[in-house]
């Protein structure tokens, strides 16, 4: 199988599922309505107008750029309270056995409860969904820097202490790298959990953002206004993953291969 | 304690104050006391300055586990390991260690895993690397020098860890079946590239391997240690073959096939051991 025959199998799905949308919204049957309400459904056209509207006139811009920075400021709160929290843990076993069980209930908490809790903690603004998302992202990086630090290669760590390497220098030259690569390898995963806490949390309150956008739409039953915030939202997140992944090449150009993952977005 | 040839400086002070390795009835026990296996009953073992000590034995008896100890990062059950006449405490900052699984910092290339050494030792780092690069180019890697440790073969990692060892200029050089897994060319390539190396400058050697053949013609002497669980050493024999010598040629010669013969008689009936208790398990 060619990749050339693949890539036009998947440009014909896409087409056949458009064009089965658009004409089942607009061509009328028998009984005069068409076959699909375009009341719940919205129709293809509709959907792409308003999109380039939002764009044209710019009022989509406020929204992405909202979205986009709780996303980030997320994903470096989340990922500096990984990495610290993962490193000590990591390096003090005791620590690790006292907390274990209470991080293992925090994990298996769904973070969308917190949501009001952050509402109510840090307002409708831009941090309460920064923190939904830190708690999301924290525990991706948390448990991979963990296992970084654990998985270290015995043999690596023995010749690295053999060539006379102290404690604060096997930090930096071994730990450090190790763990930085299960945190780099799981990009995709945390940055998807960032965009998520920012999304739901606008979601479910506040006054600007992609996640806003939605929720304001659906308000109203503007179907139209929420297939083309959900457009947004997947151009987006597919933009941000191809970013992901250059950057991910650039940092682990020394693995053999870097296991490629897909966003948990 | 074998002492097989005579000290060459008559009336100075016994191996204790020129030996660079004395392994002085080492035991080895591993896991608590409950699930203690004793890996290496009794070793004694004395390696002089500038000694190619290698031992042979069958797999499992603890030829690695002698190695740590001699690295310091394991101790002794009981016994002790001196080295230069003083009992090790902690890690030997004198000895180099060529493992035998792959060892090198997978996220560094050659060039920064080979300077690493020095520079954690305040070597700056352009200087650092020009002499990762000089010696690189020893082991003959000059054009692989930015290549990450998974862009290069097995044995190209192996000549790469042994400069990373060598650059740091140990007194004491520990090798753990370092061609192990190489093919067989590439293990007399190797063999003549460490030969070639230590006759500069004659560091002691302890040189683990599972190929008699390599082990008589790259040494000064062939340790044999039995068959575990409680290993000893069984076998203590001088390699008189001349040196400098090229160890591929030198084993079409009448000595070595001799010494081959002789040796191997006394390693087969261990090896055989071995594989007895191994099925038993
Ligand atoms: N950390 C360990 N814990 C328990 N047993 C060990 C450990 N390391 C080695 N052993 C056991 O000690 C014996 C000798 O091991 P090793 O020195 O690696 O053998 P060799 O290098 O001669 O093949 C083996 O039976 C092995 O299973
Ligand atoms: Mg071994």
């Amino acid at each position: 199988m060619n990749r050339r025959t693949i890539l036009l199998l998947q440009i014909l799905v896409g087409l056949g599922f458009f064009v089965i949308w658009h004409f089942g919204t607009t061509v009328p049957m028998p009984n005069g309505k068409p076959l699909i309400n375009p009341f719940f459904f919205s129709t293809p056209l509709d959907v792409l107008a308003r999109t380039w509207k939002d764009f044209a006139s710019g009022v989509i811009w406020r929204h992405l750029y909202v979205t986009a920075l709780e996303m980030v400021l997320a994903f470096i709160i989340g990922s500096v309270l990984g990495i610290v929290v993962g490193f000590w843990f990591a390096r003090r076993a005791l620590t690790a056995a006292v907390f274990d069980p209470y991080v293992k209930a925090a994990n298996a908490l769904p973070r969308v409860v917190l949501a009001p809790i952050f509402a109510l903690w840090f307002g409708l603004g831009i941090w309460s969904k920064v923190a939904l998302g830190v708690t999301l992202v924290f525990f991706v990086v948390f448990f991979n820097v963990y296992q970084g630090v654990k998985e270290v290669s015995p043999t690596v760590l023995a010749n690295a202490r053999m060539l006379g390497m102290n404690n604060r220098q096997l930090l930096r030259h071994v730990y450090m790298p190790s763990a930085m690569s299960w945190v780099f390898s799981s990009l995709h995963t945390s940055v998807g959990f960032a965009l998520v806490g920012a999304v739901v949390g606008e979601y479910l309150g506040s006054s600007a953002g992609l996640g806003y956008r939605i929720a304001q739409a659906e308000g109203v039953f503007d179907v139209t206004g929420v297939f083309s915030g959900m457009l947004v939202l997947t151009a987006f997140v597919i933009l941000v993953d191809l970013m992901v992944s250059a950057v991910e090449r650039r940092l682990l150009v020394w693995r053999p291969s870097a296991p490629t993952s897909t966003a948990q977005g | 304690m074998p002492q097989d040839k005579p000290s060459t400086v008559a009336g100075e002070y016994p191996a204790a104050e020129r030996s660079a390795v004395e392994l002085d009835a080492v035991k080895v026990a591993y896991g608590d006391r409950d699930t203690s296996y004793v890996a290496v009953a009794r070793a004694d073992l004395t390696v002089r300055r500038g000694e190619f000590v290698a031992v042979v034995g069958p797999t499992g008896c603890g030829k690695s586990t002698l190695l740590n100890i001699a690295a310091g990062l394991i101790r002794p059950s009981a016994g002790v390991c001196r080295i230069d006449g003083v009992p090790l405490d902690g890690l030997n900052g004198a000895a180099g260690y060529l493992f035998q699984a792959d060892a090198l910092m997978p996220w560094k290339r050659a060039i920064d895993n080979v300077a690493i050494g020095l520079e954690i030792r305040g070597v700056s780092r352009s200087e650092a690397r020009e002499r990762a690069t000089g010696w690189l180019a020893r082991v003959g890697l000059r054009a692989f020098t930015d290549r990450y440790p998974h862009q290069l073969s097995g044995g190209q990692r192996k000549r790469v860890a042994l400069a990373q060892t060598l650059i740091l200029e140990p007194k004491l050089l520990l090798m753990d079946e370092p061609f192990g897994p190489l093919d067989a060319q590439t293990r007399q390539l190797m063999g003549e590239l460490l030969l070639g190396l230590w006759s500069e400058d004659r560091k002691a050697v302890i040189f683990i391997t599972h190929d008699l053949e390599e082990a008589i013609s790259l040494s000064d002497r062939v340790v044999i240690m039995s068959a575990g669980p409680g290993a000893t050493i069984i076998g203590d024999y001088p390699v008189e073959l001349e040196r400098p010598r090229d160890p591929a040629e030198v084993r079409h010669t009448a000595a070595f096939a001799r010494l081959h013969r002789e040796i191997w008689d006394h390693l087969k009936s261990e090896v055989v051991k071995a594989y007895a208790q191994e099925d038993s398990r």
